[in-house]
């Protein structure tokens, strides 16, 4: 299995403790607020859109598209040599959020604005296991 | 408000130099500039060394100098929030909380920086949670919007190469500049790709430098020995912190800053004559000249290719080399471009001297994109 020991592993926080148990149970929550139906991540303690403290969590389907990528030909640091070259994307899920991820398991150069990916869990330590993306399988 | 003392200190390699001693070197030069003692400054502003970096930095500076300010502030971000300062610093003048303000900045990435300070400075960058762990880089982070700007307007590796190939020409003019030997788009695109789709040559100099300014109001003008140089507008606008949160990738709050600055000084794009725009990544010039009305969106990867930045192009832009060929030591960065629009305005440039340049707009941006200043600068008070 790949070292991931050398790299930026996360420090979750107070309010993010409960999203990073959710990666370790394999699911991507989301935020809904319950006052305006705005969704959002990363997770905050006020809804974004209407400063409602109710927001509550929910599972994103895990799916969306490439909104941009690049292919990383230099590792930002030591421990992550292996993994080069590797893709870095921003990806919409289906709910309306966007978020950071790496896109895997496919040529990087086959990765293209638009693809549609699903979410994948890569455990790197016993306490964070992370959210990563690879093409979706044509429905 | 009047720009009255404006000096560089060398850039490149100054190994010879600690980022303090710089900060201070660059201080003593633009008081000697304004003609001025250091106990005539009663504002101090400076921004953070990475390499050296004080708890209270402009304190710090204060103390090294002997100097008590009335007035002490320092910025720890770069790009934008030089620019910013400058405002404040008006602001502070205006409102009459002090009449001499000394802003001095100064780093030493290039020789400074331990191996712990520069992979604290890479991860630092992004989201620590929701980006960072995903192995970024900081051309990478950019390199994400270049895409978006490409699949956008159809922009080409070759438009924002020619973004690089401008600057270059400028800094061939300019002795103090760091990279000089011309070069071609097929050089930058030949460079090693560093993160697709930006090669080395996209990406700005990594450099130790430093520069300062001497800022009071403009009645006072006439009491310095140089020609003096006005703020005739500034604005800001902030967008975001991380790329991820951004509004849009292609269309950034230049547009706010810009527009708020051209609205104080009662100008527009067409009326600058020189624009020193901030060149981190060569897309971010592209987004910029866009934003800032001197191009429709999209076009100005067209513009810079035909020329239109050239010394006698229509938008004579970065006329020091930018910190893609002139130096970039990090959050002092943007303070290259201000000082180089005085120069430019002093109508002192040299081989590089835009003819009859009467007004500049200047233009920072910190974060990825997030932060944007512009200020515009003229010969005369209005």
């Amino acid at each position: 299995m790949t070292d991931h020991s050398g790299k930026f592993l996360p420090r979750p926080r107070p309010e993010t403790a409960a999203w990073w148990q959710s990666c370790r149970e394999h699911k991507l929550n989301i935020q809904r607020c319950s006052g305006c139906g705005a969704f959002q991540f990363y997770p905050r303690i006020v809804c974004s859109s209407c400063m409602s403290g109710k927001v509550e969590w929910v599972q994103s389907a895990g799916r969306g598209k490439v909104v941009t990528f690049t292919i990383c030909r230099l590792p930002v640091a030591e421990a992550y040599t292996a993994d080069l070259p590797y893709v870095v994307a921003l990806i919409r899920l289906e709910e309306g959020p966007t978020m950071m991820s790496n896109i895997g398991e496919c040529e990087p150069e086959s990765v293209a604005i638009g693809m549609p990916v699903e979410v994948t869990f890569q455990k790197w330590s016993d306490d964070i296991t992370i959210p990563q993306f690879l093409p979706a399988l044509a429905s | 408000m009047a720009i009255v003392g404006a000096a560089d200190t060398e850039v490149g390699k100054i190994p010879h130099l600690s980022p303090t001693a710089l900060c201070i070197d660059a201080a003593r030069r633009a008081l000697e500039d304004a003609g001025i003692s250091k106990d005539q400054v009663d504002g101090l502003v400076t921004c953070n060394s990475m390499a050296e970096p004080y708890m209270y930095h402009a304190e710090a500076i204060a103390e090294y100098l002997q100097i008590f300010p009335r007035y002490c502030i320092s910025a720890n971000a770069g790009g934008g929030t030089t620019f910013s300062t400058i405002q404040h610093a008006a602001t502070a003048i205006a409102a009459g909380v002090c009449d001499t303000v000394l802003v001095t900045m100064a780093d030493c990435l290039r020789t400074g920086l331990s191996r712990e300070q520069a992979k604290k400075m890479q991860s630092s960058t992004g989201h620590p949670e929701f980006e960072t762990p995903y192995g970024a880089t900081v051309p990478a982070f950019y390199a994400l919007i270049a895409r978006a700007h490409m699949d956008t307007y159809g922009t080409t590796p070759e438009q924002m190469a020619a973004v690089a190939v401008s600057g270059r020409r400028h800094a061939a003019r300019n002795p103090a500049a760091q990279m000089r030997e011309l070069i071609t788009v097929e050089d930058v695109l030949n460079s090693r790709m560093i993160a697709d789709p930006l090669h080395l040559l996209d990406c700005s100099l990594v450099s130790d430098g430093g520069a300062a300014i001497v800022l009071a109001s403009a009645e006072r003008a006439a009491d310095f020995p140089h020609d003096s140089v006005y703020i005739l507008g500034a604005g800001e606008g902030h967008s975001h912190e991380h790329i991820s949160q951004a509004r849009s990738l292609t269309t950034s709050a230049a547009l706010e800053s810009g527009q708020r600055a051209y609205r104080m000084a009662g100008l527009g794009a067409a009326d600058i004559d020189v624009a020193q725009i901030y060149d981190c990544f060569t897309p971010v010039v592209l987004i910029e000249l866009e934003d800032l009305g001197f191009c429709e969106k999209g076009e100005a990867g067209a513009f810079v290719e035909s020329q239109g930045t050239a010394l006698e192009g229509p938008l004579p832009m970065n006329t020091h080399g930018g910190m893609l060929s002139h130096c970039h030591p990090g959050n002092p960065g943007a303070m290259f471009s201000l000082t180089e629009a005085v120069t430019q305005l002093r109508r002192i440039a040299g081989d590089r001297q835009v003819q009859d340049a009467e007004v500049a707009l200047v233009h920072g941006q910190g974060g990825i994109m997030s932060s944007h200043a512009t200020l515009i600068l003229g010969r005369e008070r209005d």
